[in-house]
């Protein structure tokens, strides 16, 4: 119910809802546009400073608080090998539910929030495997969005407390 | 109108559990042969109170179940009966039983049925005994208890003939002859011949006058105590008349005498047959009490504490009002009279929360209660002697480590008895009193609760314990130990000396459990012991785990807070007084010990501006029983912070105890002292840990 609700908010105030299609939010990370299952986001606030953690990865930026609980926040463009950047005003960070071992809370660092979208289920293309070149683990489809292609990402394997750990 | 009683039923099951509790220590106080009227009265308001309760809320087994144990306690209570270890006992097993009963009804589980109709019966044949007790014969009472029923089981009871005459006004007192007549037949057979002589003619009659009357006969083998409780509100509105039918069933006569003859034979095999089993089923009890938790717990709060808060919060308001005053129309002058009020506001604030924190806090007898039993169980199990003695129950606890820290003292006082106590010829032998002393002490030392389990028994036996080492590969035979050292390894994983695996310990995972299980509630443990003198087994505990007081500290631009209470002093240090080991390892030598120096941004791989000890603090702290001094860049202040996990959405982090929030709403991580020393001797553990679980 409560989620039914929140993807009525999420289609009130970024765009129509459409019978049979799913949403996802996509965001911007150095000009490649990504998507994760809107429900998924709980939601998004403006980058802030993060406590570090020490003896952790190098992509995982700290922890932060969201309103009185701990959450880790993990940098994806240190997490996918691009070249970091300065957190500018339009930084923003995503808290999404992950769910595997119970569910925890995890914010990810992006360069922008961009738009939802409506995917027919069928529009989702398969990932082909580029062997050693790209980690494809972590995608689990590819939709074509305009005259881009919007990679799906899979929340809950990306941000498990192994990989972010 | 309608009420949903269901609403108190919570209210009822807690009352219930505590007058449960109150029964059972007061009878286990109860001298046998001289039981003092006023303890057998509280036992009796207990189960009196379950029973009323039980049955305004429907639980008929219950109340019916209780009303037995009543009859037997109100005959105690009036001197008919004399208290014996038997009875006593017998008593304890139906508070058992009861406790589980309740506990089934609460959790909605089905109940022993078997084992409550065993305890009810053998409720039923101590009662049956009366007469004989009466009597005045001392000695053997089962013995005598069997002739008596012997003699009686030819002349047993197969009915009563009731003459049942009520006077003219009893139906103006509310009572109603049907009800009665109804509620005979539920007890047996009923036949009914109604004498309507006295009916006068329509004219005359009085329909709120009782003409008619009852001559009843109500067969089966029913004590007169339940057709007397019957009339028991009209006494003294009719003219009651109950007779025994006596008769001669042969074929039952041998049936009761047999079982009665059964029972004797079990009473008289040593008691300890009985109370093994008892203890058994109690254990067996407990994991299916626990593992279905409650969806509601609790807390029983003293109106002085809540009355103390709303004091509290009243001071609150004012200085809220005040301050928002001084808001309103703020100028340059009124300063000081803002700071005051911020400082009042801050005073109000802590009390606030000393308060709100005292209102968990519970006293330890909470969790010291369940020991008279359980020593008094085991004790009879074993043969061995003791007296318990407990002080400091009135300390107070945090409710969350009361819960937590139940089952390591019940393990370390089971130790104590295998282990420690010597059986009453062994003491004799060694020229010690034949009771052996077990102490459970509790009192508050700075923010701690020590927890004390002290016997006067054999003490660890060091030899046998270095060996079990070695011979457990957990020690090399060639180490040279000194006896604390030695002492330690019990609280190894695996370890356990009992030459036979007993009921009562020795499973041999437990003392490293115990250990676990006090290191996770911040606590640490340790044990004194000498050979031949005893063992003294100290628990210290943080009061309370939601909130401690912390030292911020800086290093390398990052601020991390360190336990007060591991904290032992700080000093600035010259670089000349660093001894080096081996040219790696750091010493700095505090008085007469040699320190090892954890620089912590090292092991945090932290980049700070200087690496000079000399531009920097060393502060000394002590975990798991080891000082080191954590080399650091500033101190900053002192302040009692709320710890938060830092597992809830990520993972544990070696030398991390938690996260706090700070007064800005930044976050601050909280050292884990041992964890830092685990970090410090072998740095990769930081790693490791991290491909372990990429493996899983």
């Amino acid at each position: 119910m409560t989620e039914l609700q929140q993807a009525n908010d999420y289609t009130d105030t970024l765009g129509d809802f459409e019978q049979g299609t799913e949403q996802y939010l996509s965001f911007i990370l150095d000009d490649e546009e990504y998507g994760v299952e809107i429900l998924r986001v709980q939601e998004i606030k403006g980058w802030d400073r993060v406590t570090s953690v020490p003896n952790t990865p190098h992509y995982l930026c700290g922890v932060l608080n969201l309103r009185g609980t701990i959450i880790p926040v993990v940098d994806l463009r240190i997490r996918f090998d691009m070249p970091a950047r300065e957190y500018t005003p339009t930084t923003v960070v995503i808290v999404l539910k992950v769910e595997g071992g119970g569910q925890r809370t995890v914010g990810v660092v992006v360069d922008a929030v961009s738009d939802a979208h409506n995917v027919l289920p069928e529009d989702i293309r398969p990932t082909p495997d580029l062997g050693a070149h790209v980690d494809i683990n972590y995608i689990s489809g590819l939709v074509p969005v305009d005259d881009k292609m919007m990679m799906i990402l899979n929340v809950d394997r990306l941000l498990s407390v192994e990989s972010i750990g | 109108m309608s009420i949903d009683i269901s609403q108190f039923h919570d209210v009822f099951f807690e009352e219930s559990f505590e007058g449960l509790d109150a029964m059972e220590s007061g009878l286990l106080n109860l001298d046998v042969g001289a039981a003092d009227v006023e303890s057998i009265n509280t036992i009796f308001r207990a189960a009196h109170s379950i029973k009323g309760g039980a049955g305004t809320f429907g639980f008929m087994d219950v109340s019916e179940f209780t009303h037995v144990m009543e009859t037997l306690l109100d005959e105690m209570r009036n001197g008919e009966r004399d208290v014996s270890s038997e009875s006593t006992n017998l008593l304890l097993e139906t508070v058992d039983v009861l406790r589980e009963m309740l506990i089934a009804v609460q959790q909605k589980t089905d109940t022993d049925a078997q084992r409550i109709a065993e305890i009810r019966q053998k409720l039923e044949a101590m009662l049956a005994g009366e007469a004989s007790e009466a009597s005045g014969v001392t000695g053997n009472p089962i013995e005598v208890d069997l002739t008596a029923d012997m003699v009686e089981s030819t002349q047993i009871t197969i009915g009563w003939n009731i003459n049942f005459r009520p006077h003219q006004h009893l139906l103006q007192t509310g009572n109603d002859p049907v009800r009665m007549l109804r509620e005979l037949e539920t007890l047996g057979e009923l036949a009914v011949v109604v004498d309507d002589s006295k009916l006068p003619p329509f004219s005359d009659l009085e329909p709120e006058d009782s003409y008619l009357s009852w001559q009843l006969t109500l067969m089966g083998d029913i004590p007169k105590e339940e057709v007397v409780e019957i009339f028991e509100w009209v006494d003294d509105e009719c003219d009651l008349a109950i007779e025994e039918i006596v008769g001669e069933s042969t074929v039952a006569v041998e049936n009761t005498a047999g079982s009665i003859k059964d029972e004797s034979a079990d009473h008289q095999v040593p008691i300890i047959v009985v109370e093994q089993a008892a203890t058994k089923q109690v254990e067996d009890a407990k994991p299916k009490a626990s593992s279905a938790t409650p969806a509601t717990t609790s807390i029983r709060v003293g109106t002085d504490k809540v009355d103390s808060l709303i004091n509290l919060v009243g001071e609150l308001v004012i200085t809220q009002s005040m301050l928002g005053q001084i808001g309103d129309s703020f100028t340059q002058d009124m300063l000081p009279q803002l700071i005051d009020g911020l400082a009042q506001l801050e005073q109000n604030t802590r009390e606030m929360q000393e308060s709100i924190m005292r209102i968990r806090m519970l006293p330890i007898s909470f969790a010291f209660n369940r020991f008279p039993r359980l020593v008094h169980d085991l004790s009879g199990t074993s043969g061995k002697k003791v007296e318990l003695k407990l002080s400091g129950e009135q300390t107070e606890l945090d409710k969350t480590v009361m819960e937590k820290i139940g089952d390591p003292l019940v393990h370390l006082v089971r130790n104590s008895l295998d282990h420690g106590l010597e059986m009453p010829e062994v003491r004799l032998a060694a020229g010690k009193e034949e009771i052996g002393q077990l102490h459970l002490n509790a009192f508050h030392q700075g923010g701690n609760i020590i927890i004390e389990i002290s016997d006067d028994g054999a003490g660890l036996n060091e030899d046998k314990i270095f060996n079990k080492a070695v011979e457990k590969g957990l020690v090399d035979a060639s180490e040279v130990l000194s006896p604390d050292k030695i002492h330690e390894l019990i609280f190894l994983p695996g370890f356990s000396t009992a030459d036979v695996v007993t009921d009562i310990s020795g499973r041999g995972v437990g003392m490293d459990v115990v250990r676990k299980n006090i290191l996770s509630l911040g606590g640490s443990v340790s044990v004194v012991s000498k050979k031949g003198e005893g063992s003294t087994f100290t628990i210290r505990l943080p009061l309370t785990l939601a909130i401690m007081d912390g030292q911020t500290i800086r290093v390398a631009g990052e601020n991390y807070i360190i336990p007060l209470v591991s904290i032992i002093e700080s000093l600035e240090i010259k670089s000349t007084d660093v001894k080096r080991l081996s040219g790696k390892g750091e010493l700095y030598p505090l008085r007469d010990e040699y320190v090892p120096i954890i620089r912590l941004y090292e092991i945090f791989g932290l980049h700070p501006k200087s690496t000079d000890l000399e531009d920097g603090l060393l502060v000394i702290v002590e975990g798991a029983g080891q000082k080191v001094g954590l080399f650091i860049d500033d101190l900053l202040g002192q302040q009692q912070v709320v710890i938060k996990s830092l597992e809830t959405n990520y993972r544990k982090v070696l030398g991390l105890s938690g996260a706090t929030i700070l007064g800005d709403g930044t976050v601050a991580l909280i050292l884990d002292v041992p964890g830092l020393m685990t970090l410090y001797k072998d740095p990769s553990l930081a790693k490791v840990l991290i491909n372990d679980e990429q493996v899983a």
